[in-house]
């Protein structure tokens, strides 16, 4: 009752008179023959269905766990943007006439906090990843000091009396300055500027015997000084901050404190309001925050997972009713398109 | 060698009346030594000084692309013709300088790895070439080394001038200027199928001056000079003198003999070489094949193209973004972003200079956004064609074992063309059918004779299940039939002991059917050869239509063998004493009957012929000498050969044969006897698609003849400029009042398979037509016999055969037939087109059948496109007597008006030009002569495997390459486009979002393989579900999966996919403490987050889209992704100087990071949800075609015939071709005749009711 009986039938026979030895040779008989063992899979609507349930039954929970973590931690920040106008419009200016603000204030802890309680600078509006800024700058030579004199890319910072600036580049000479101190109550916080950075940078990175002997010398004074004494694998301000950030709006770690809070705590931060971000109009923010296994204080993810998770399984039962409801017009050619276009 | 020197007495030249006119000089004699006409050959002193001086080409021959001087800046030239490439080589240029985002090594190696692995297969296709030529420069040849002497000597070592001794069966190394040959008239046999595709012998003959040289000593004192044309291309004239002993002697293409070109028939020959290597006509005649390109790639191109416009919009808007944020960063003189620097900038971020900033910034966006672009496309899909290529090489079902012959794919860029043929140009001799012609049925006295079964009627038995039970028993019968005994003998696959050893004696009418063979052993044009050892007879054929008469005539008992110049001999069978004799025998004797009486009884005849070794050794029972006194040879417009002899008692016969449309008209009244039955018969054998004859004969009177031997002889000496025409109305006037013998059914052999392929490339909805060469009639009959023809359908022929043109052609006047022509020829056209439009595009199905003179006219500007509406609108059409330009011209229009693909398959180099202009060009490697594989795009041995060729691996290459360029698109818009949308964020400064490693391994390494996987392995239903439902080879030729909706689809779906990634990395990432020790996410740990959602996701996307999971797949997928994971720890753990940011970026700070994790599996699995959704929807509600398939597969369904069935019914067209579709018609036409009949009778007896009740 088969058209294909000839046709099949003979090449059947071919197929057959080739012997077949073993099982190396069948497989690769087989491949040859593009004929090798598979799985077809076909999304029928058992598949289609599980599939969602699944995701649903995994992503739920997941996206529970997530959120909780993320809940567990407690950050406030202080929001200084704007308070004080400063007169202060180019950098130079303000650095010469020494008129470096002070600002106080106090803000309420509403939760315990446990430490190490980390704490954030943030920079709003503030391109660390402009093309300019991230080429401008010299592993070579914040590894190997003056050993490596080539410092071409780290333009216009590249030296200053002939010599190399060490570490030469826009991002160390941009390097971030305002300083904070914390008191609770009457008492100072202990703040640990250490391990800040990340080690592999401080070990591989950042020279033992580098010392930034003429660091912001020149002319125009940009960021912050450096400690002359200090080699660059110990300035961890300088490595964390050279670690560009990815986006426009960034935190970097400035350090930890290393007692915890309670509910209740009044915090003040004397900080030192050093850093020029009015002339491009960016926003300067402080965090304190603690850490969880899974970072820092971020619903968004175990939102995504929750909503992800629990839309797949709308799908799925979607799915199911649709296929409950519409029996499946098994080999209509009619559909095709070009049987549609025949017709038209 | 007896046999040899017997034959050289014949002179054979006498027997050919109308071919071996003697060469004269001409006005084109007139021209040599002018322009054009200015080649001298000084033959058989090549090394003279004279010879010296014109150094003309050696036989070399190169057929190369590239030398080793000239391959690397040629096929770097080739390559960066290609604009991708070239875009990739001015970005690499570009990354050099100050301008680049990124390193300029990353961005060079991948362009150097693709264009290396491009320009490897490149060498290694030409280098294989040249392993052709040097086989071919160094075959052997015996070439006159002076003395007399004959030596061997390569090919490509012959000069102009040189003699050369061609033996038997040897080609011709150069154009060869014949001097003189075995023969003692200098003739020669010449066979052209490379050059001209035609199989029957050309005779030639040597200029008579040089005739006598047929010894090698001969040649020792030799010398003439040649004068001739410039070399040329024009295969069919040449022009020359030869001098000897200062004597001028015209030279004519009678006397050349071309390169690639046969020697048969003949023992030997000698020749002078005139051209050689390039010069030869042949080669000349060569040109460079046309580089071939897929539909789908120039459709490529232009999303490439589309793609560039993409990027450099996107890079225009960045750049005035850049420009105006630039701009502001001095305002007044003062910085507004300090940290720059913009007070001290380079021109590239000055704002003082932001315009110039802003288009240093379009070159270094166009830079970064080369990612759009798949630089690995190009190489990856010629990779993926060679695979496939190598596959269908490997495939045991287009394997021909009896040639020991495979398929064998020599263009590689064309297999998914493969996937999407629209019409199918087909020859037919060497093509559809085996171009060997067996007897197998005849018609003697008004009796039908013969069992043999052809293969129409043994592929329509095949096919059970119809509804006419009685046809499918006879059908059944028919093969058991078929399968018992296969016919031993080639050209002979006649069955019917009514007949078959000696009992034809017994018939009624035995006389006739005495009569009827004689005719068969006598006039023809073949040539006997008999093998001294076995005493067994085979025969040299113009035709093999002829051989397999004669062959018939002497498997009955009419044996012919042995032909002089003046007379043929034949040995038969007596009626009377073979009877008796037949029943004296003992039985216990294995041979057959015939072949004892042979033995027993000597005959006189022997004595006839002196030393007649044969005869003796091999004696007869009776032979007949008849003396050959004309022949009237055959010729398309006569359709009829004819003989004139005188027999042993001394009467003169004239026996004829031809075609039934010029044979009816000519008979006597007296010899009608069985024309009605004849008739009959024939219609029958012409409806099986047989090749059928007329046989007649008459006896004519001693005046009569002389009358028209006289006559006879001036015509043909005649050099007037109508001497055809004169011999024509002479031979006119003798063959008519003949008398009716019977009818020959001859079956030009179909190839195995040969309906089923057209029934299922019918059923696919491909277009088959046949170009052939051949005369109308075997045309219609082989459209008949593989079924593109049928009862019923309606035939639309247009011709030239009217008796006005005929009259016009008689007066001569060129313009007016002409005119007269091409009016014909369009009004046939119109009515044929009222006709077609009359039926409505309904159920009737129309067959057009042109010839080639008309085709002529037809072809012509302002009718062709007439005429191919016409042909467009019939089922069939069948072109025949076209010559191989016709057969060129119409598959250039079919292309070009049509637009859709075109496939050619042809054998022949008659083929060559076809399979040239076609999109594909399909070889059958099947039969002798190479020409045509040579030109062709794939050879394959057998026409039955353009089924398997076209349904399955032309859909799956379809497919998979289909799919691949889609994906690739897919996978680079990902990946550039997240690239564009960090950019965005970084104030379009044209900072790239991942390390320079990442971004030029990212088209190499991660997400390369899959898809190469997939487009060498996929395959969305199995290869038996293919040929189970043809219809889904339409999916090719509607071209659904590369239409700009699904190109685009995908294109969006890369869009929404790297918005997803970058988004949700960017929510998750931002701000946000990355770990538990509170540190944050900086560049590196963003763009290593991000780029791993890329990999994950589009190989996970690729996983989506295979229907086909071996473990090849499985490897290729997750080892992929692997790598990305390997990738980074190994980059990682280089020194921090060339890793950068990514030192130890996985190890360190994403590994342990819970965070990185998480991110990652929501982020791709989100991503995917889209897509997958699609395709849930579109299987369970839309399913395609193959998604169809793909569920009766699932469900089992494919194992219940009715169900399939009705898949593939549900779409089956009527107009379609093929024996289903011939059975379909029968049963409609059948049913259609029982309903009437019914309904007659229920009318019958409703008025037999009635009258029973008027009663």
């Amino acid at each position: 009752m088969d058209i294909d009986r000839g046709s099949t039938s003979i090449n059947e026979e071919v197929a057959r008179s080739i012997p077949i030895h073993s099982g190396r040779t069948k497989v690769f008989y087989q491949f040859t023959q593009q004929n090798l063992p598979a799985c077809k899979p076909v999304l029928t609507p058992a598949w289609v269905i599980t599939t969602f349930l699944l995701m649903g039954v995994i992503f739920i929970p997941v996206g529970l766990v997530t959120l909780r973590a993320s809940r567990s931690v407690n950050p406030f920040s202080f929001c200084f943007c704007l308070i004080i106008q400063l007169f202060v419009v180019e950098i130079v200016e303000r650095y010469d006439i020494e008129c470096v603000p002070e600002v106080l204030r106090g803000n309420k802890v509403d939760k315990y906090m446990k430490a190490p309680i980390h704490i954030y600078y943030q920079l709003d509006n503030y391109y660390q990843n402009h093309r300019r800024y991230v080429k401008s700058r010299n592993d070579k030579q914040l590894l190997h000091g003056l050993k490596y004199n080539d410092t071409s890319s780290c333009q216009p910072e590249e030296s200053n009396n002939g010599l190399p600036i060490v570490p030469c580049g826009l991002i160390a000479w941009s390097l971030f300055n305002d300083t904070y101190t914390f008191s609770r109550g009457t008492t100072e916080l202990m703040v640990s500027r250490k391990n800040i950075a990340w080690k592999s940078d401080r070990d591989h990175k950042f020279g033992k015997r580098v010392h930034p002997f003429n660091f912001q010398n020149g002319t125009l004074t940009g960021g912050g000084k450096l400690n002359p004494h200090i080699p660059l694998s110990d300035q961890e301000d300088l490595i964390v901050w050279m670690r560009t950030a990815a986006l426009p709006s960034f935190r970097k770690l400035y350090g930890r404190i290393e007692e915890d809070l309670d509910a209740g705590d009044v915090v003040v931060v004397r900080l030192m309001n050093n850093y020029n971000t009015y002339s491009f109009g960016g926003k300067k923010k402080l965090v304190l925050s603690t850490s969880g296994w899974l970072g820092g204080k971020n619903d968004f993810l175990g939102a995504a997972y929750v909503f992800v998770g629990s839309s797949s399984v709308i799908i799925s039962i979607v799915f199911l009713l649709l296929h409950v409801k519409n029996p499946r017009p098994y080999g209509e050619t009619a559909y095709l398109s070009w049987n549609l276009k025949s017709i038209s | 060698m007896g046999g040899g020197r017997r034959r050289r007495r014949l002179h054979f030249s006498k027997i050919y009346s109308y071919t071996c006119g003697k060469a004269s000089f001409q006005e084109d004699h007139s021209q040599i030594g002018r322009p054009g006409f200015s080649r001298v050959v000084y033959c058989n002193e090549a090394d003279c000084f004279e010879a010296g001086i014109r150094n003309y080409s050696d036989n070399y021959v190169r057929t190369t692309k590239y030398t080793l001087a000239t391959f690397l800046p040629k096929s770097l030239f080739e390559q960066f013709r290609r604009v991708a490439n070239f875009y990739f080589l001015v970005t690499g240029i570009l990354s050099f300088t100050q301008l680049a985002p990124y390193s300029a090594v990353s961005a060079v190696i991948p362009l150097i790895i693709v264009i290396g692995a491009t320009m490897v297969k490149e060498g290694i296709e030409d280098w294989r070439r040249n392993q052709q030529d040097i086989e071919v420069n160094n075959r052997k040849v015996k070439v006159h080394q002076g003395g007399g002497n004959f030596g061997y000597t390569e090919w490509k070592n012959l000069r102009v001038g040189d003699i050369v001794k061609i033996e038997k069966d040897e080609f011709f190394p150069a154009d060869l200027l014949l001097l003189s040959s075995s023969y003692e008239d200098a003739i020669c046999y010449v066979e052209t199928m490379n050059l001209d595709g035609e199989t029957n012998l050309k005779l030639k003959q040597a200029s008579e001056v040089t005739s006598f040289l047929n010894e090698d000593s001969n040649l020792r004192d030799f010398k003439a000079i040649i004068k001739c044309e410039d070399p040329n291309a024009n295969l069919y004239s040449f022009v020359g003198t030869m001098e000897i002993e200062e004597q001028q002697h015209p030279l004519t293409p009678q006397q050349l003999l071309l390169r690639d070109s046969k020697l048969r028939n003949t023992d030997y020959i000698y020749g002078a070489i005139i051209f050689t290597g390039h010069d030869t006509k042949v080669i000349q005649n060569s040109t460079d094949p046309p580089s071939k390109r897929s539909r789908i790639e120039k459709k490529m191109d232009r999303v490439i193209y589309f793609m560039f416009f993409v990027v450099f919009s996107m890079s225009f808007i960045g750049s005035i973004l850049f420009g105006i944020a630039t701009k502001n960063d001095l305002e007044n003189g003062k910085m507004k972003r300090w940290y720059l620097r913009p007070d001290s900038s380079t021109i590239f971020f000055d704002p003082k200079r932001a315009p110039a900033a802003a288009i240093y910034h379009f070159l270094t966006a166009l830079m970064l956004y080369s990612y759009f672009i798949p630089i690995s496309l190009y190489v990856s899909i010629e990779i993926v064609k060679v695979l496939q290529s190598i596959f269908m090489n490997q495939d045991i079902h287009m394997y021909y074992e009896e040639a020991d012959k495979p398929a064998y794919v020599r263009t590689t860029n064309l297999n998914e063309e493969l996937g999407q043929v629209d019409t199918i140009l087909s020859d037919k001799t060497g093509t559809l059918t085996c171009n060997s012609m067996e007897f197998i049925k005849c018609s003697v006295a008004g009796t039908a004779y013969g069992r043999g079964v052809t293969e129409v009627e043994r592929a329509m038995g095949r096919r059970k299940g119809s509804p006419l039970n009685n046809e499918k028993v006879i059908g059944v019968n028919l093969m058991e039939d078929y399968t018992e005994s296969r016919p031993s003998i080639k050209g002979f696959n006649f069955k019917d002991e009514r007949i078959m050893n000696g009992n034809w004696v017994n018939e009624p009418h035995s006389d006739v059917m005495q009569k009827f063979f004689r005719l068969l052993a006598i006039c023809h044009t073949a040539i006997p050869e008999v093998d001294e050892n076995t005493g067994k007879v085979s025969y040299e054929a113009e035709s093999p239509d002829e051989a397999a008469f004669v062959i018939a005539a002497r498997e009955i008992g009419f044996e012919f063998y042995k032909r002089t110049q003046t007379s043929i001999s034949m040995c038969e069978l007596d009626p009377v004493s073979g009877n008796k004799v037949d029943s004296s025998l003992d039985p216990a004797d294995g041979t057959s009957s015939i072949d004892v009486i042979c033995s027993i009884l000597t005959i006189s005849f022997c004595l006839f012929d002196d030393l007649d070794t044969y005869c003796s050794v091999n004696t007869r029972l009776e032979s007949g000498l008849y003396e050959l006194l004309n022949v009237l040879e055959f010729n398309s417009t006569r359709k009829r050969m004819s003989v004139i002899v005188r027999d042993e008692e001394g009467k003169l016969l004239l026996l004829c044969k031809g075609a039934d449309s010029v044979m009816f008209e000519r008979l006597a009244k007296t010899g009608r006897a069985f024309e009605d039955k004849t008739r009959d018969h024939v219609n029958e054998y012409a409806d099986a698609g047989l090749r059928t004859l007329i046989l007649a004969y008459r006896e004519l009177d001693e005046e009569e003849y002389k009358a028209f031997d006289e006559k006879f002889s001036e015509a043909k000496n005649s050099v007037s400029e109508n001497r055809e025409t004169l011999i024509d109305e002479v031979t006119e006037k003798i063959e008519n009042d003949l008398v009716l013998l019977g009818a020959t059914a001859v079956e030009d052999k179909l190839q195995n398979g040969v309906p089923d392929c057209i029934d299922k490339l019918a059923q696919a909805g491909i277009k088959i037509w046949v170009l052939t060469g051949d005369k109308m009639e075997t045309a219609i009959n082989i459209g008949f016999s593989c079924s593109l023809l049928r009862q019923g359908m309606k035939q639309i022929i247009i011709n030239l055969e009217t008796p006005q043109i005929k009259a016009l052609e008689k007066a001569g006047e060129k313009s007016a037939i002409t005119k007269a022509s091409k009016e014909s020829v369009l009004r046939q056209i119109t009515e044929g087109k009222a006709q077609l439009t009359a039926s409505g595009g309904g159920s009737e199905a129309f067959a057009l059948i042109i010839d080639g003179k008309s085709l002529t006219y037809a072809l012509e500007d302002d009718l062709k496109n007439k005429f191919l509406e016409l042909a467009v609108g019939c089922a069939s059409v069948i072109c025949c007597r076209s010559s191989p330009r016709q057969k060129a011209l119409v598959t250039r229009l079919v292309k070009s008006g049509t637009g859709k693909t075109t496939l050619a398959i042809g054998d022949g180099a008659n083929d060559v030009g076809m399979l040239q202009e076609a999109d594909i060009g399909i070889g059958i490697s099947g039969v002798e002569g190479m020409q045509a594989v040579m030109s062709s795009d794939i050879a394959i041995a057998q026409f039955r495997y353009l089924e398997r060729l076209l349904l399955v691996h032309g859909h799956w290459c379809y497919r998979r390459i289909s799919s691949m360029i889609c994906y690739f698109f897919y996978k680079n818009i990902v990946f550039g486009f997240s690239v564009f949308l960090y950019e965005a964020y970084t104030s379009f400064s044209a900072q790239p979002a991942y390390n320079d490693w990442f971004l030029s391994l990212y088209n190499v390494f991660f997400s390369s393989l899959p898809v190469i996987a997939m487009g060498v392995f996929d395959q969305d239903v199995s290869a038996r579900c293919c040929l189970k439902f043809p219809l889904l080879y339409q999916e090719g030729v509607q071209n659904v999966l590369f239409s700009w909706r699904r190109i685009f689809g995908w294109m969006l779906n890369g869009y929404f996919s790297a918005v997803m990634v970058f988004f949700f990395c960017l929510k998750a990432l931002e701000n946000q403490v990355f770990n538990i020790d509170g540190k944050t996410a900086g560049r590196d740990i963003f763009s290593a987050t991000m780029y791993t959602c890329i990999v994950w996701v589009v190989n996970l996307q690729m996983a989506l889209a295979i229907n086909y999971f071996t473990l090849i797949q499985h490897l290729f997928i997750w080892g992929s992704i692997a790598l990305w994971y390997i990738f980074m720890m190994a980059y990682g753990a280089m020194s921090p100087t060339f890793s950068t940011n990514a030192y130890r970026v996985f190890l360190e700070a994403l590994a342990p990071a819970p965070s990185f994790w998480l991110v990652t599996l929501f982020v791709v699995i989100t991503t995917l949800i889209p897509f997958f959704s699609y395709n849930a929807i579109q299987m369970r509600f839309f399913p395609m075609y193959h998604g169809m398939i793909q569920w009766i597969r699932l469900e089992g369904q494919s194992n219940d015939p009715e169900y399939c069935d009705m898949v593939r019914q549900r779409s089956l067209r009527p107009t379609t071709v093929g024996f289903t579709a011939r059975v379909a018609a029968r049963t409609n036409r059948i049913n259609k005749a029982r309903n009437l009949e019914s309904h007659m009778i229920q009318s019958e007896s409703f008025s037999i009711s009635v009258r029973k009740c008027g009663m």
